[in-house]
């Protein structure tokens, strides 16, 4: 296997979580709803994830409570920020707090515990191609959902009435509610939806990417989603791309590290964050102002009968 | 039947002091429910959380200690806060200060110097946490990049900084290869309020800062201007008050309060610097600044509560071998439970009969 063939399954496998948890509150954000506490879920879907998995012995329960429980920690945020109308910033900062917290808990049993990464597929005679073959046909089964989930939530967003009622919710959740649609509900369902991928995502992390449990071990990645989102001008193709970019650097970092070009180790490791703030201040640059945010993001709705 | 938010037409002044009241109980059950499911005696488990901590003289000042960096950033997040402008890396800004200050502190290390030392760390620190505080202020006044994704990643940033320095060009050369400055001089580090003791003169600045900023913030045109900008955005533009001038304004003070709190770690109870400064107090200070309400003066009582917690967690983790993690967990259930019980300040629940739409 060749150089840059590794280097271009490491950007895959760094770039999937960071994908499903961008995916998941990309629809959170069409529905009107900033979660600031994607960081808080992942991680604990990444603790999770991984005591069930060792628990059961199966990869598959995992990843189940992986998301079961990014699913709980969404239902509490929802309780709150839509239930009781409570500002969305300050509920999602709460989540991430508890999130760090309740990981350290679970997870603590498990520090030092490993088990075999999420087994790769191995198609009989295409994952053998030269080249494209591990990259294409040799993923772990996860990256291939990843993919899928970007052109479902596409395709829910853009082909179907229900993804069309969710962005209307996300743009006016006045006139939503006016002509009879049900904001709260539709919203609730749209925060677990991004729950789930957050959890799935820590999962991955745990049990795919690294594979063991290390407190903390997210790393600012459920932030680097929230800005992946705002990269991806709150459109999911767009996501693929911008996962894919900050996977790159996450991988440049460590290869960089590794051949030690006599940068200090500190300054290459801040760059997935200052490529971020980069980003950030590029779209800005270009899209003067929020343009292409849904309207009624972080608003809280209280229906008035 | 079904229950539903409907806005209130009256604020009672006695439910924004039960509301805090309310969440730190509710805190407390949630905690008690999860000592059990720990295992533990929740009782006891409460008791060395929440009332050992408040012993004697010392574990008292202890507490002030603790509470010191809290207050000193949560009176500056308040006023971010109350701006709507979110500025959630005072961690970095912490820092940052740190960084800033202990420079001089080093620099001066062996040499002879004066009593002027302490003042211009303490400088330095509030212009190395406003300098980074202001770097997102200016993102977003100029180009309107979202300020809580980018004060966020800095915070990585300057961890990143303090890690590389301590590791490299400020180690101590006699410190056995320990990530560790040298021990700050006498004149670099903060006097201590009483005798024997752990106190400092952090303590007074922070409970200062504070009332300072209660004042102001009450009685004060850029109070009112920072206010406003909370509250009545557009009412604020046709006043002629600048939206972008308040963002920077309320990050450079935010920033700088931070920085302050920084120098004061490392001067103070630390004495040199290492690769890690603070248990997440840029984090928890959030937190405090939600539960006084965002007032100074209720950050002053909300930060000498969650130094308990702090300091709660520390005994429960030799007492009772509970994870350090309970601490962080009880500060996100405090965080939910403020939240929620203000909703009720603003609204009230009314039970309606199920109306069938026509």
């Amino acid at each position: 296997m060749g150089m840059t063939e590794a280097i271009l399954l490491t950007i895959i496998t760094a770039a999937t979580p960071l994908l499903i948890a961008a995916l998941g509150e990309l629809v959170v954000e069409r529905s009107g709803v900033l979660n600031l506490g994607v960081e808080g879920m992942m991680i604990v879907g990444a603790a999770s994830g991984f005591a069930a998995a060792i628990l059961t012995g199966s990869t598959v329960i995992g990843i189940l409570a992986g998301i079961g429980a990014g699913m709980i920690l969404a239902a509490i945020f929802a309780a709150l920020a839509l239930g009781l109308a409570a500002n969305q910033v300050a509920t999602g900062l709460a989540l991430t707090i508890l999130g760090l917290g309740v990981s350290g808990l679970i997870g603590s049993e498990f520090v030092g515990a490993r088990r075999d990464a999420l087994a790769k597929i191995d198609l009989p005679w295409l994952s053998d191609l030269p080249v494209v073959g591990k990259i294409l046909f040799g993923q772990d089964p996860l990256v291939y959902v990843s993919v899928l989930l970007a052109v479902g939530v596409w395709w829910f967003l853009w082909k179907t009435r229900a993804g069309l009622v969710l962005r209307a919710v996300g743009e006016s959740h006045g006139a939503a509610h006016a002509l009879g649609y049900s904001v709260l509900k539709i919203r609730f369902l749209a925060v677990l939806f991004g729950g789930g991928c957050a959890g799935l995502a820590g999962a991955y992390l745990s049990l795919a990417y690294t594979p063991f449990w290390s407190p903390g071990m997210t790393a600012g990645r459920g932030w680097i989603a929230l800005a992946i989102v705002v990269f991806a001008s709150w459109l999911p193709l767009r996501a693929v791309i911008g996962a894919y970019l900050f996977g790159g650097v996450t991988v440049l970092q460590l290869h960089a590290q590794a051949r030690g070009w006599g940068i200090p180790s500190q300054a290459m490791s801040a760059l997935p964050y200052l490529a971020t703030i980069l980003v950030l201040v590029l779209i800005s640059v270009r899209r003067r102002g929020d343009a292409q945010a849904p309207a009624a993001l972080g608003t809280p709705f209280v229906p008035d009968r | 039947m079904r229950v539903i938010l409907e806005r209130r037409d009256d604020r009672p002044a006695w439910l924004s002091l039960a509301s805090p009241l309310a969440a730190v109980t509710l805190t407390m059950i949630a905690g008690a429910m999860l000592f059990a499911l720990l295992g533990k005696d929740p009782l006891a488990a409460l008791k060395v959380f929440f009332i050992d901590p408040l012993g004697d003289g010392w574990a008292l000042q202890e507490l002030a200690v603790k509470a010191t960096p809290l207050i000193l950033i949560a009176v500056g997040l308040t006023l971010c806060y109350r701006s709507n402008t979110w500025n959630i890396g005072a961690e970095g800004q912490l820092v940052m200060g740190a960084v800033f200050g202990s420079w001089l502190a080093l620099a001066t290390h062996g040499t002879a110097n004066g009593p002027w030392v302490l003042p211009a760390m303490l400088v330095l620190g509030v212009l190395g946490g406003m300098a980074w505080g202001l770097i997102p202020a200016l993102l977003k006044a100029r180009l309107g990049v979202n300020e809580i994704l980018t004060s966020l990643m800095l915070v990585y940033v300057a961890e990143l900084l303090l890690d590389y320095l301590v590791r490299g060009r400020w180690r101590d050369p006699q410190g056995f290869n320990f990530p560790q400055s040298v021990s700050f001089e006498p004149e670099a580090t903060m006097p201590i309020l009483f005798g024997a003791g752990r106190l400092h003169i952090g303590f007074a600045i922070a409970v200062a800062v504070a009332l300072v900023a209660a004042l102001l913030m009450a009685r004060s045109l850029k109070g009112f201007e920072i206010r406003l900008a909370g509250e009545a955005p557009r009412a604020a533009r046709f006043a002629g008050f600048g939206t972008a001038r308040t963002t920077l304004l309320v990050f450079a003070v935010s920033g700088g309060l931070a920085g302050l709190a920084g120098i004061i770690e490392v001067a103070g109870p630390l004495g040199q610097l290492q690769p890690s400064i603070s248990p997440g107090y840029g984090f928890t200070a959030i937190i405090v600044a939600f539960l006084g309400r965002l007032n100074p003066i209720g950050a002053l009582i909300a930060g000498l509560f969650l130094a308990l917690t702090f300091i709660g967690g520390e005994n429960a983790q030799i007492a009772m071998r509970i994870p350090l993690d309970v601490t962080r967990v009880f500060q996100g259930l405090l965080l939910f439970f403020v939240l929620g019980c203000d909703t009720f300040l603003l609204y009230r629940l009314r039970r309606v009969p199920n109306l069938r739409t026509a």
